[in-house]
């Protein structure tokens, strides 16, 4: 799976928390939770997201990985 | 403890009780000794209680009213009666300036414990000599408290703390009441500072008093027929009147109506509607109804006179016209 | 008859009397509103004075030249479709207070002499006053709304204007409005009719901003807030949820968030009189706690729906339905009930907040719990210091129902069940 395909999936998955949250114009090292506004409830439906998509298994400790669109590809990239 | 007794008689029983209680108790007023009184409220009380303490009056009501005034500066307990209020004009003198007014004339020095009963109100016939309701003038002067009980209960009740309060008191008894017959508990106590809710209801508010009561109990039975649900409240003490009762039901139901067979201007109607706009204009669903005699003197024919009257179906439409029904 | 007088006009407030300069019209034109009938000399120069009648100029009372006080006749002017009459009486301007219908006046009275015969009483004496009250004027164009209505409508945010009225003669009573807010016994969570999705698909933020105005201004102006706050050492929370979490699939794990609504749900349990309703001057505690949840909506507004009966919730069923009601909150499909009966609020700013957050009580609760965020601080042990997670919660109640006293041990009390984790 290539970077471009996991940034659309976790784009999607993003959308899905929160509808009215897009990725157009978010810097990629920029914090999701400021960018967007999300709370750890987000994050955490976020991670349920991907462990669905993806079958990948993020535990809490690597959650804080997960909140810069850079973070979270190179992340899922190194599990994929 | 409690038996049918007719309002007349409750009257009669109260004033018997409290000459029997307290010696410096009497009654005066024109017929009430031999005669019996006008509405036989004193019937036999004179053989009972003998000339001095039942005296008849010559036909001077500023006389008479003001004898009584002089006997309760002198330290006693007296009950002046009026044969109706058409009457209790001439000792309207008497009343306002002397009897309302000395204690604040003596600067707190005398006062006058005298207890006035004057017979109210039209429906017998007895044409504008006899019939009209001026408890709104009364109920106009500071220094006196004015009362209008509507029940047989409140007929007996009432006698005992008028004749306890330290200051004058004038009762007004509806002439249509005289006959009626209900249940009197002689133990039971009543203030006079707070209206009856006679009725529960949750759509509307009839503010009533006195002769009017009944009509207006009637005019919320067929209200409920229509699914209203009217609340009676009936003021009973006319001066003071009682507000936070007035005004805990009327922010309950929003609406309000007042029945008063005084003449509508410058009514205690009026006045009950002004304290409802002081104290309840932000919870009122409608303007204040009210429903008071016709501006005439009251007619001698009965079909002029229940016309110029409040009546059932007036109060029922005034109750709907508030509901917009 | 509508007869109309045109009267000298004031010109402005420091005008007491004008000079009919010109009339531009003579008896028996037609005239009709916003026509220059004069033209009036003052203080200020010549004005050309309007008409706002429309009809026949039937008689000039004042000729050209004449100086008059301001409210002076100057015309009569018939209504449109009036016969002229001969000697009209003036009727009263419109706005003017309602006048019985004028009767002729009586003769005037010779003082009696004794040896006179008594004069005839007028027979017009006894005037009989109106039944029927002429209506005060109404505002034009707008809908009678009575007292009750448009306060309850004020104190809900409601626009009466949209609202069809069912009392007399149309006007929009109590019960229009509360149709349309709901019973107002229920109670009302910050956010009122317009977010409910039966009603309004999606969040009006204008309209939530006003409803949480009036409700934070209400809760500032009634209730005597009192305020508490406490460190809470998290260290054995914190350890008993990475444990937790640990083992468990994304999709089963808790957050912080549910530890802490557990935690103030079992308290309150403990100490009621934080829990329920102050209204018409009683507290009423409520058994059940229906915890309500301060959410942030993106894009502005806060609501705060109920989480129903916590204290009866395990951890995992509370954290499913916070999950569910948070999603929702976001997605704009909140349940009208979730709005309606929360018996105090939890406020948490988890994540990247401020150490500590002092609430409004939303009324009629009587009780806001605050979380900060989950810091690290230093805490002074018997062994020295220790750098452990802490959270800073906070109380503001309301003091016509608890004290202080009270108010700390609930916060100790919360604190305690915080120490044991797997107990909650």
């Amino acid at each position: 799976m290539t970077r471009e395909d996991l940034t659309r999936i976790f784009a999607e998955e993003l959308t899905k928390i929160a509808p009215d949250a897009s990725l157009d114009g978010v810097g990629e090292d920029e914090d999701l939770r400021d960018a967007l506004d999300l709370d750890s409830m987000d994050i955490s439906n976020l991670i349920i997201g991907l462990h669905e998509r993806l079958g990948v298994n993020i535990p809490d400790k690597d959650a804080a990985k997960m909140v810069t669109l850079k973070g979270a590809i190179d992340y899922l990239a190194a599990l994929a | 403890m409690s038996e049918q007794v007719t309002y007349r008689d409750a009257v009669g029983a109260a004033i018997r009780d409290a000459m029997t209680a307290d010696d410096r108790v009497f009654i005066m007023g024109e017929d009430v000794g031999r005669y019996g009184g006008t509405y036989a409220v004193t019937k036999g009380m004179i053989e009972d209680f003998g000339e001095d303490r039942v005296r008849d009056t010559p036909l001077s009501e500023s006389g008479f009213t003001g004898a009584g005034i002089g006997a309760a500066l002198g330290g006693m307990k007296p009950i002046v009666e009026i044969m109706t209020v058409n009457f209790s004009l001439l000792a309207l003198d008497q009343i306002l300036n002397t009897a309302a007014t000395f204690r604040h004339m003596s600067g707190g020095q005398l006062n006058i414990p005298v207890v006035i009963r004057i017979s109210t109100g039209a429906g017998r016939q007895l044409a504008a000599q006899h019939s009209h309701s001026l408890e709104n003038w009364y109920a106009h002067i500071p220094g006196l408290k004015v009362l209008a009980p509507a029940t047989v209960q409140d007929a007996y009740a009432m006698l005992r703390p008028a004749l306890e309060d330290p200051d004058p008191v004038v009762i007004f008894e509806h002439v249509m009441l005289y006959g009626r017959t209900e249940a009197l508990d002689k133990e039971a106590t009543v203030d006079l500072s707070s209206a009856a809710v006679r009725r529960n209801g949750s759509d509307i508010s009839l503010i009533t008093y006195g002769g009017s009561l009944y009509k207006t109990l009637e005019a919320a039975e067929k209200l409920a027929e229509d699914g209203i649900s009217a609340e009676v409240i009936d003021l009973r003490v006319l001066r003071p009147l009682d507000d936070a009762t007035i005004l805990k039901s009327v922010g309950k139901t929003r609406r309000a109506v007042i029945v008063d067979e005084g003449w509508k201007t410058g009514s205690l109607a009026a006045e009950v509607s002004a304290r409802i706009m002081e104290g309840g204009f932000w919870s009122l669903d409608a303007p204040v109804g009210r429903v008071c005699s016709a501006e005439v003197p009251i007619p001698y024919p009965k079909h002029l006179e229940d016309a110029a009257l409040p009546q059932v179906d007036r109060i029922i439409a005034a109750a709907k016209l508030a509901l917009g029904r | 008859m509508t007869m109309s007088i045109f009267k000298m006009p004031s010109l402005g407030a420091d005008m007491d009397a004008g000079t009919l300069v010109e009339w531009n019209v003579k008896p028996g034109d037609a005239v009709k509103r916003g026509d220059i009938v004069a033209v009036v000399e003052t203080q200020k120069g010549a004005i050309e004075v309007e008409i706002f009648e429309t009809g026949t100029v039937s008689k000039l009372l004042v000729e050209e030249g004449t100086t008059v006080p301001v409210g002076t006749p100057l015309a009569e002017i018939e209504g449109e479709g009036a016969k002229p009459e001969e000697t009209p009486a003036p009727a009263p301007a419109p706005t003017s207070a309602p006048t019985p219908a004028p009767t002729p006046e009586p003769t005037p009275e010779p003082t009696p002499e004794p040896t006179q015969a008594p004069t005839p009483a007028p027979t017009s004496a006894p005037t009989p006053a109106p039944t029927e009250l002429p209506a005060a004027p109404d505002k034009a164009g707008e809908k009678p709304v009575s007292p009750a209505a448009r306060k309850l409508a004020a104190e809900k945010g409601i626009d009466v204007a949209k609202l069809k009225g069912s009392g007399p003669d149309g006007a929009i009573v109590y019960a229009d409005v509360e149709a349309v807010v709901g019973p107002t016994h229920k109670k009302e969570a910050p956010v009122s009719g317009p977010s409910k999705p039966s009603a309004h698909p999606g969040l009006d933020f204008a309209e939530m901003r006003k409803a949480i105005a009036q409700a934070m201004a209400k809760s500032k102006r009634e209730i005597p807030h009192y305020y508490l706050k406490h460190q809470i050492n998290m260290r054995a929370a914190s350890l008993w949820l990475d444990e937790t979490n640990a083992e468990r699939p994304p999709e089963a794990r808790l957050l912080m968030g549910t530890l802490l609504v557990k935690a103030v749900s079992l308290a309150l349990t403990r100490y009621p009189e934080f829990n329920g309703f102050y209204e018409n001057d009683t507290f009423r505690a409520v058994p059940e706690v229906h915890c309500g949840l301060a959410v942030a909506i993106r894009g502005g507004g806060l609501i705060a729906p109920a989480l129903h009966d916590c204290e009866t919730l395990s951890l995992d069923d509370l954290m499913a339905a916070m999950r569910d009601l948070v999603g929702r909150v976001r997605t704009g499909h909140l349940r009208s009930s979730e709005l309606s009966d929360p018996t105090v609020t939890i406020t948490s700013l988890g994540e990247r907040g401020v150490d500590e957050v002092y609430g409004v009580i939303y009324p009629p609760q009587v009780a806001i719990i605050g979380f900060g965020t989950l810091e690290t601080r230093p805490v002074a042990t018997e062994d020295g210091l220790d750098a452990a997670p802490t959270i800073i919660a906070t109380l503001a109640a309301d003091h016509r129902v608890s004290d202080g006293r009270r108010g700390a041990l609930f916060l100790r009390e919360i604190e305690k069940l915080l120490q044991v984790p797997e107990a909650l």
